[in-house]
């Protein structure tokens, strides 16, 4: 395959005594719809601020466009993070401000100041994610999965080359989950995104991935295309994929 | 044993507070040089510190300098000096209560909802959202309160003095029968310009005070409600110690460029 666009070498964090990632090593490749499915609470979140330069790591490497990014300064990383877009976990919307303010910032920070221009992109972007209608609620007021929806529809307003989804479909209904999985393919399909989805989501997973990673221990510990997640007998994936805790009921 | 290495935790605490402090500042600074005002921002703010805090400051000069002119009066009389009242209570009010009462006032009013504000968005990842989408929080947050502020608190400052002086005036002439002329006449021959440029400049350096240390705490806020809380208090209890701490300090070395008494 031809270049990686972010490479991660060997990443580790630790927060007080806890190991977090230990060594996770992955490839991100151009125009890929690459899954992370892993544990709750095993660092799938950690993981993707650190591709944002949200956290340092301890030690090892991420490389982005072959620019290593974990050495960079706060007024450094701000070219990179205009290439990289993230859908926060909980949706991080701005609550002082109403839903149509949250998804035209980005436009705006981005110097776009004719108002008929933000409100058609607006307006796009809102109706992409099945949230037309909405634009002067305050984010208080919204349900979690109607915040979690703006939030995305921040995160696309002005296209990145890379988008991070924190669990794009929790807490989203199956119709919407399917609406938002189509979204994820058309960026991907229209525009040549580069996406790493985090999800619990199994279905959205198969919908929408190109390869899918298993997270378990802090590192990679299964890499592959979907069918060979489907036929791998590694005891680790076949629990996560069958949902078996293997805790025995007495 | 214990105790010493208490006193060097404290110290170090302290000495780590202030450079980051300092540091923060500098980075302020340097983003306003570099031209990354939001003016719709900074206006805005300007109209929550400045015109907001305007009814407190004004309540507060006003009952400062007519409580200082009875208390004043009451001493002077005895010595048959009413009409030195005037200015002991007007330059009182420039050169210290003035600039430190507003300073006290805002920290409490505009300073702990600075920290709350910010340190909430700490605490539910507004401010990592800020960072992702290449937004220095510095420029967003720090810089617009900043410079509202730099240009507020020396306003507010005078008006707190101007109020006071005139609720002094006020008092004495009206309720205590000093002499109006007399009154008058003696608050011009003692206060100068150089006494105003002080309470600008003490206004300047508190505003200054001010926002850092909010700032400060909110952008380092943690644990959610409870650190947000924590961090409110702690800007208000430092602001204030900090503005009375560096009154002190201002007093002595403005006092070399502007003498008092000098006349
Ligand atoms: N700021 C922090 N301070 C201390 N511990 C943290 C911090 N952030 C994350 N952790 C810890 O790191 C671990 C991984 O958290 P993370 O949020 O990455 O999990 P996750 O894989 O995203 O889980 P989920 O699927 O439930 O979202 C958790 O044990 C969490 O307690
Ligand atoms: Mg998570």
């Amino acid at each position: 395959m031809n270049e990686p666009l972010i490479h991660v070498q060997d990443l580790v964090q630790r927060i007080g005594s806890q190991d977090i990632l230990r060594g996770l090593t992955l490839d991100l490749f151009p125009g890929e719809t690459l899954v992370l499915l892993g544990k709750s609470g095993g660092g799938k979140s950690v993981f993707l601020r650190h591709l944002i330069g949200l956290m340092p790591p301890v030690s090892g490497s991420i490389v982005f466009e072959g620019q290593e990014i974990t050495k960079l300064g706060e007024r450094e990383l701000e070219s990179v993070r205009r290439k990289i877009g993230m859908l926060f976990q909980d949706g991080a919307l701005f609550d002082s401000m109403n839903v149509f303010d949250n998804v035209a910032f980005p436009l705006r920070e981005r110097g776009e100041r004719n108002p008929a221009v933000v409100r058609e992109k607006v307006a796009q972007s809102l109706a992409m994610v099945n949230m037309a209608g909405h634009d002067q609620k305050m984010p208080v007021n919204l349900s979690g999965g109607m915040r979690k929806r703006v939030a995305l529809a921040r995160a696309i307003i002005s296209p990145p080359d890379v988008i991070l989804y924190d669990e794009p479909t929790a807490g989203l209904d199956p119709i919407v989950s399917d609406s938002i999985n189509r979204l994820i393919r058309r960026l991907q399909r229209e525009i040549r995104v580069t996406s790493l989805v985090v999800t619990h989501d199994l279905i959205s997973c198969n919908h929408i991935a190109d390869r899918v990673a298993l997270l378990d221990g802090g590192r990679i510990h299964f890499l592959g295309t979907l069918s060979e997640l489907r036929e791998t007998r590694d005891p680790v994936v076949r629990d996560f994929v069958d949902g078996r805790s293997g805790e025995t009921v007495y | 044993m214990q105790i010493l290495s208490f006193f060097q935790g404290l110290l170090s605490s302290l000495l780590t507070s202030l450079g980051e402090l300092a540091i923060l500042a500098w980075e302020t600074i340097c983003s306003i040089a570099r031209g990354r005002v939001r003016v719709w921002l900074t206006l805005r703010q300007i109209a929550e510190i400045g015109f907001g805090s305007q009814l407190v400051v004004v309540v507060t000069g006003a009952f400062t300098g007519a409580v200082f002119t009875a208390q004043a009066y009451f001493q002077f009389a005895s010595l048959n000096m009413e009409t030195a009242v005037g200015p002991v209570v007007a330059l009182s009010m420039f050169r210290e209560l003035g600039p430190a009462l507003t300073g006290l006032m805002v920290a409490g009013r505009v300073g702990a909802a600075m920290t709350a504000e910010i340190g909430t968005m700490k605490v539910t990842q507004q401010i990592d959202a800020l960072r992702a989408l290449a937004v220095n929080p510095v420029d967003y947050l720090v810089v617009p309160r900043a410079l509202a502020m730099f240009i507020s608190m020396p306003l507010l400052v005078v008006e707190c003095v101007g109020l006071g002086v005139l609720a002094s005036y006020y008092v004495g002439v009206h309720v205590l029968n000093i002499n109006g002329v007399y009154f008058f006449a003696n608050v011009q021959k003692w206060t100068e310009g150089s006494d105003i440029m002080m309470s600008l400049i003490k206004g300047f350096v508190f505003g200054g005070l001010i926002v850092f240390i909010s700032c400060r705490e909110g952008l380092r806020a943690k644990d959610g409600a409870v650190g947000v809380g924590r961090a409110t208090t702690a800007t208000v209890v430092t602001s204030s110690l900090a503005i009375l701490i560096a009154n002190f300090f201002l007093t002595m070395a403005l006092n070399i460029l502007f003498p008092a008494g000098q006349r």
